[in-house]
């Protein structure tokens, strides 16, 4: 465990996630306990937000990535081309992921140590 | 009663085989993952029996290993999981009826499992109720199966973790490049990539999150005219 944090914090934020997706989930039912039209502005957002959420991860999850110093990204490029390649050809999500990470930890670990 | 829940698991068990697949393999990532940054066995069963949200606990992972605020934590939750609205809205009347197994219904309306049982019917002869539940313990159960294997995996087998944390970096390159290729969330992928990209360059890698959210949400109203199929005037 980190020791910046203690475990109680740490529990914290796994309550506060734990409420916050109950909330997500139980909303509509408190809130359309019957079939009644929802805010075009809602249905709108239904659409369009997960899209637009998932491409904000992708970026978060290279946050911390760096082209300018060695080893210039290249293990995250060749894996994150290679998880991409797999998904296009195969069009299954397990394989790609599975494949691209081992790639990833051979590549951190053996290659561009 | 007991027959009417073997019935009902009988009938669900083999719809449920692709979820158990799935929920097997990235849950024992979930569980290596968490153990890589130190986080043992009682933390995987707490979060995948508490929390029960495939990509959300990936991410939350991050908010532990990095000692994340309550209100980011908060905030980063409520947008992963914005989704979820969406499918109790769809799933209103299919679980109006449900009665003392309505609350765990609705707390366990994963991706996989709404996409189960909003386009299944129980076979006839199997109880309703009965049937949205077992189809929803047992993909319950894959979930924290697959968490416990990977988290005690991870313990037992003396294995380098390093990189490890590219599964969620992949994880959501497969999502993404899957709604690029939809005609109707391409637009809202590029949008969320772009607004992401701009705040991380001006805020930096540490905060650039909730700036990000806020930029989104306003660029998808601002660009609502052309985003919504269903707007007049909008993109065809």
């Amino acid at each position: 465990m980190t020791e910046s944090v203690g475990w109680q914090h740490s529990a914290l934020i796994v309550l506060v996630c734990a409420i916050v997706t109950l909330f997500t989930r139980a909303v509509p039912f408190a809130m359309f306990p019957e079939k009644k039209e929802l805010p075009r502005a809602l249905k709108y957002l239904g659409k369009v937000m997960n899209g637009a959420v998932m491409g904000m991860l992708a970026v978060y999850c290279f946050r911390n990535t760096s082209v300018l110093t060695p080893p210039y990204a290249l293990p995250e490029m060749i894996a994150s081309l290679v998880t991409v390649g797999l998904y296009l050809w195969r069009k299954s999500i397990l394989l790609p992921v599975a494949a691209g990470t081992a790639l990833y930890m051979v590549l951190s670990q053996c290659v561009f140590t | 009663m007991r027959e009417k829940s073997l019935n009902a698991l009988k009938a669900a068990f083999p719809l449920t085989l692709p979820v158990m697949a799935g929920y097997l393999i990235l849950g024992i990532g979930f569980g290596l993952l968490l153990q890589s940054k130190g986080f043992g066995l009682p933390w995987a069963l707490l979060m995948s029996v508490g929390i029960y949200a495939g990509s959300m606990q990936f991410v939350a992972v991050d908010l532990l290993s990095s000692g994340a605020g309550l209100i980011s934590a908060a905030l980063m939750t409520l947008m992963v999981n914005a989704r979820h609205l969406f499918y109790g809205l769809a799933m209103l009347a299919k679980y109006r009826d449900m009665g003392k197994a309505k609350p765990y219904l609705v707390f366990s309306l994963t991706d996989e499992t709404f996409g189960l049982v909003s386009n299944i019917d129980p076979p006839e002869g199997v109880d309703r109720r009965s049937f949205y539940c077992a189809v929803s313990a047992l993909n319950h159960s894959y979930w924290i199966l697959g968490s416990a294997v990977g988290s005690l995996f991870g313990t037992m087998v003396p294995l380098n973790t390093r990189g490890v944390d590219f599964s969620m970096t992949a994880l959501f390159l497969v999502i993404v490049t899957g709604n690029m290729r939809k005609k109707e969330s391409r637009s809202p992928s590029v949008l969320g990539i772009v607004c992401s990209v701009l705040c991380l360059a001006v805020f930096g890698p540490d905060r650039f999150l909730i700036p990000a959210m806020v930029l989104i949400l306003s660029a998808l109203f601002l660009f609502r005219k052309r985003l919504d199929p269903n707007e007049k005037g909008g993109a065809k």
